[in-house]
Formats: structure tokens, sequence, C-alpha cells
């Protein structure tokens, strides 16, 4: 058999072994291209610090808290990642994450709704919204920065309207909803098979990857390489969960923000909606002339990002068992986009991950939980969480520049 | 034999500006026409009406004998016409394999990543490209891999008819070689290719026929053996021009 195709031009290293991946690693590195590895380090950081200052944070109920925390705003950031990597911005997320709580609030509680029929409602509310962002810019050019900046103050002014004078609606705490958002975790068992999982994932796909390699006469990665990965996530995996199970263990909500991340990676990556997303993000001339239906990416990226802040809104309410005035403001704005660019997610477009959602909110959360345990004043805890974003747009914006210097884009 | 794409009568208006005006041109399968121009003959314009951006305001455009409406670039790629623009038009932030499918990926509910690698590896190997790897990002490729890539991935598609837009501007001697190897194996495999060059040496080296547009019209058809200062002549419109006032001045 002649050799693989990938492997006829003699210019190129290829980087096979151990120390060729690592070698590999170190040169992505240096040219600006650094992935995840600012959250790893700001993670190792973050639980080093805290816990010299306050021993409490490293403890596993806080650790199930800091998760059901992560769930909420993260999914937001989800949403986030979808309209940066078109190049776009949605600023309003925080406020249509606070409408849609008052949304259940008040049909659930208010009019006696049925919960399934209030989440809807709610989750066609952020789905419209999208719509109309997206309708702004593609028909009118409006840009996003600005159309979502007087959607932020509309859709506050809508929450303070249906919520009306008293201003809070509590949610029934006996009600599964609100248990979901408080105190629903997995059994030891089902999180620990959970746990088991991306694993044995990774295996089946590395492997059906691997044969049909072969299979197109391409170069086929070590095997080796695959199986210690897959050993070292799932010993990471199953360390954690057995860690979070010594306290209340893991919660059922941080479970659906894991699957919805999970999916969300998988559309980005494997599908043909997912390459479109990141061919507009990162030319969008170029997307249109490859025959790329432009606007309909906008739209569904906005409209996904709408959905899913509606989501994460609705989920707020049920952890704090209430619709108020509060929700949604203050902080959520940013903690949504500095979770997904703290993870990797670029604010230029073209670049990021649903994974940086699901790192970079842990990465806030545990800033925020952390500042807590100190008794810091919020003014203080503003102060800091602003500086962190700050540097991971600063590290965002260095790493662009190496990777252009560097011819990768 | 019949023309894969003829245009009759064809004209397109910008406000008050008369961009093209009657225009008529034939692509034949298997030929290599030209179409030369000064700035402002109408060449690109004429491309983008043939690409599907631009709709014309008058006129009948056949292709296979069938009048057809292009009235997006994609109606255009599914007629089975494909464009390689001068500024080519690549995703700088996805791979050369990402960016040869891009708009055409195989399954597109789970992408099939190792067949769609192997069949660039194949492609580009076809055209003799100089390429490292297919999965480099587009941001480390010179010029000339780029507008290697730039044709590759017009060819993905299995076109009637590929349209280049300026391919050797931004060559070197070898690559602009290679180019017009490539060209003429196109043509060889049965497509038409037109070819917008303001370059009269690559034009004659290739084309079969060279087509002249000037201010926005016909302005004469002629093939390979026509002399450079009748192609000038056609071009700018007169016998007396500034590149026959040069050419005096030196002898």
């Amino acid at each position: 058999m002649s050799a693989p195709l990938d492997r006829a031009d003699a210019r190129l290293r290829h980087d096979d072994s151990l120390s060729g991946a690592l070698r590999a690693f170190t040169d992505r590195i240096k040219a600006g291209d650094l992935g995840m590895l600012p959250v790893a380090v700001g993670l190792v950081v973050i639980s080093v610090v805290f816990t010299a200052l306050n021993p409490i944070f490293l403890v596993p109920n806080n650790l199930v808290n800091l998760l059901f925390d992560c769930a909420t705003v993260g999914i937001i950031s989800l949403g986030i990642v979808c309209v940066l990597l078109v190049g776009e911005i949605d600023l309003s997320v925080g406020s249509i994450s606070g409408f849609a709580s008052a949304i259940v609030g008040v049909t659930w509680v208010g009019q006696g709704w049925p919960i399934w029929a209030a989440v809807l409602c709610a989750l066609a509310m952020g789905a419209a919204v999208g719509w109309v962002y997206a309708q702004l810019y593609n028909r009118l050019g409006m840009p996003s920065f600005v159309a979502t900046l007087s959607g932020l103050l509309a859709l506050l002014g809508m929450q303070l309207y249906i919520l009306g004078a008293t201003g809070s609606i509590n949610l029934p705490y006996e009600s599964a909803w609100v248990k979901f958002g408080q105190v629903l975790v997995m059994p030891p068992w089902v999180s620990h098979g959970l746990g088991l999982l991306p694993g044995v994932v990774l295996l089946v796909m590395g492997q059906r990857r691997r044969a049909r390699r072969a299979a197109a006469n391409l170069s086929v990665p070590p095997l080796a390489g695959l199986v210690a990965r897959a050993v070292v996530l799932t010993a990471a995996l199953e360390g954690a969960i057995w860690y979070l199970n010594l306290g209340r263990g893991l919660p059922w909500m941080f479970g659906l923000f894991v699957a919805l991340a999970v999916a969300l990676n998988y559309a980005l990556t494997r599908t043909q909606w997912g390459r479109s997303v990141l061919a507009v993000g990162g030319n969008r001339e170029a997307a249109r002339r490859a025959g790329i239906n432009v606007r309909g990416i906008y739209t569904s990226a906005f409209v996904l990002c709408g959905t899913l802040s509606a989501l994460g809104g609705t989920l707020a309410a049920a952890r704090l068992a209430s619709s108020s005035q509060q929700a949604g403001t203050g902080d959520v704005n940013l903690n949504a986009i500095a979770a997904a660019v703290i993870g990797g997610t670029s604010l230029f477009g073209g670049r990021g991950s649903a994974w940086s959602a699901l790192l970079g909110i842990i990465v806030i959360q545990a800033i925020s939980s952390g500042l807590t345990l100190l008794n810091l004043s919020s003014s203080l805890r503003y102060m800091i969480t602003g500086g962190v974003l700050a540097i991971a747009v600063i590290v965002d914006s260095l790493a662009r520049r190496s990777r252009i210097s560097h011819g990768r884009g | 034999m019949e023309p894969i794409l003829s245009l009759r009568g064809v004209s397109k208006t910008f406000g008050a500006v008369q961009a093209l005006t009657d225009i008529e041109l034939d692509i034949n399968p298997g030929e290599v026409v030209a179409l030369v121009g000064d700035n402002g003959a109408g060449k690109s314009t004429l491309v983008k009406v043939l690409a599907g951006v631009h709709r014309p305001t008058e006129g009948i455009i056949r292709f296979a004998g069938r009048e057809v409406a292009m009235d997006s670039p994609a109606a255009a790629m599914k007629l089975g016409i494909a464009t390689v623009y001068q500024d080519l038009a690549l995703c700088e932030n996805l791979d050369v394999a990402a960016n040869l499918f891009l708009g055409n990926e195989l399954s597109p509910y789970a992408l099939d990543e190792e067949t769609m690698e192997a069949r660039s590896w194949t492609l580009l190997q076809e055209l003799a490209a100089r390429i490292p790897s297919v999965r480099e990002p587009i941001a480390s490729l010179s010029g000339g891999q780029r507008q290697t890539v730039a044709i590759a991935r017009s060819l993905i598609t299995n076109p009637k008819i590929i349209m280049l837009d300026e391919p050797t501007a931004a060559l070197g001697v070898a690559q602009t070689a290679e180019v017009l190897n490539l060209i003429e194996r196109v043509r060889d495999k049965g497509l038409g290719v037109i070819m917008i060059s303001h370059n009269m040496e690559d034009v004659r080296a290739v084309a079969d026929r060279i087509v002249v547009l000037r201010l926005g019209r016909n302005n004469g058809v002629f093939d390979r053996t026509t002399s450079h200062q009748d192609l000038v002549a056609a071009i700018t419109g007169a016998s007396d021009n500034a590149v026959t006032r040069r050419m005096e001045k030196k002898q």
C-alpha cells in the first residue's frame, strides 16, 4: 500500500509520538492558539488562592452550590457563544433571562398555567426577541451592539411592567420545578455512570475515526494516545464526581447544562450548520460566496441565543424560587459574556467552542463564590469581576495578534 | 456544438451608469474564453452577473439551451457555474479541507471529515498543488497556495463552467505557469473556462478565444494568433493610444 495521502509531503513534520504531541502543543500556544489553557491555569490559581484564604471554598457542598449557580448563567453563556462565533454580540441576555423569569412567575403562579406551558411561553419569547434582533441586523443593518442595548432597556421595562406593583412573585417551594433548581441531585450510581460516558464515547468515536481514516488511506493516529486521553478524562471525572458525592452530589440542573453544551458542541463541530457559523464569523463575504445563507445563519445564532437566555432565566427563577425585579439585572449580562470569552471564544468571531461556556462559567462562579466566602462587599466583587473580564479580553486580543503574526489567522 | 452558456443582449445599469450594454457571449464546453478589457470596461460586472451576484437589467441568459434566471450566487452554483474571485474569499480561520468543502459539506448532520480530507488530498495532488497539509488554516498559506486552494474549491462541485478573475495577478513566474497548466487541465476535462486577465501573455498562452469588452460593450472577438497591438487597439478603442505611443518611442 502506498503512503497515506496526508504523508506524501516531505516538508511536513508529523507529531505522532507523545513527545511530538507535546511539541505540537507548545508550538500552538506560542503561536497564540491558546484554547483552554488560560481557563485551566485560572482555575488552579483561583482554587489555591481562595482555599488558602478560606478552607470552606473547597468543601464538597460549596462546590455543589457552585455548580447549581453555574448552570443558570452557563446556559445563557452557551447562547452568547453562538452570537460571538458569528462575530456579533447580544448585550441583552440578562434582560431576556429576567423577562423570562417574570413570565414564568406571572403565568405559572399568577395565572395558574401548568409549569411546562409557562416555560414554553418564556422560551418562545426568547426566540422571538432573538428573531427581532436578527431582522434588525439583516434587514436594516443595525449593529447588534446597539440593537441589543436598546433591547436590554425595553425588555427590562416589560419585566417590570408584567411583574406589576408588587415587583416580586414567590414560586412554590414544593413544586418539582423549584426542587430541580435548588435541591435535586443525581443518585451516586447515576452520576458515576454518567461520568464513565465521556471516556467511553471518546474511545468508541476515536476508534471509529481511526478505522475510517485507515479506510480513506489517511494516516491513523496512534491508539495509545486515544486510550491515554480516555483514561485521564474518566479518572478526572470520576474523581470529581466522587468528591461531589461526599457532599450533596451532582445537581441534575448542572447535568442539563452539560447536556446542552455537548449538544451545542456537536452542532458546531460536526454539522454543516456549525461549519457555516464559523465561516460567517471568519469571513462573511467568503461564506456568502460559498452559497451559505448568511442571513439564516445570523438568524439562527440570535434565536438560539435568545432561547438559551430565556431557558437560563426560567432556571434562575427556580434556583431563587422567585421572579423579581432584580432577576437578570446586575452582573448576569457581563458574567455570561465573560464566561464565553474567558473560556476561549473570541470576541472577533469565528473562533471558540461550546466548552468555553462550561469552563468559563466555572471560573466566573468560582471567583464569585470565593469572594462571597471572604465576606467582601458587592462593590469590591464587581471591581474584581470587572478586572478579570478585562484580563480575559486582553489575553484574547494578544493571542489574536500573535496568531496573525504566526500566520494562524 | 451547442454552447453551454450563452448571453443575448445582456445589459446592466447601476442608477445612471450603464455598466453593460447588449453583451453577447457564448461559452462552449472544453474551451477557454479570455475576457479582456480596460479598467471600467465591465468585466467585473459581467462576472458578477454570471455568478448570480447581480441580476441583469435586460437580456437573456441561456444555460445548456434553457433560459435561466440566476438570482443568487447559490443559484448560479447550482446550475454549475463556479467562480474564483480575485480576492479569493477564503475563511482564514478554517483549514484547507473545510474551505474546499465550504457550503458543500458531505453529510450535513454528521460531517464526513475523513472522506472530505481524503478527497481534498486527492484533488490537490491532481492539481499538483504544493499545499503542506489540508489541516492547516488558510492563514498560514502563501498567495500562490491560496490561489490554488481557491481554484480547487471551485472544482469540488463538478461545475460545467469555471470563471477565474485575474487568476495569475498575484503569482510568481513558476506559479503562474502552474496555474496556466491547471487551466488547461480543467479545459481538457470538458469544462468551459472564463478567464479574466490583464496579462496579454497569459491570455494568448491559454485562451481559445479572446473576447474584448470596451465601455460595457462587445468590442470584437479574437483568437490567440492576434497580435499584441491589435488586442491593445481593441481594448483601448484606438490604434493611437498610450501603449502604441510608448512602443514607438522605444523604437
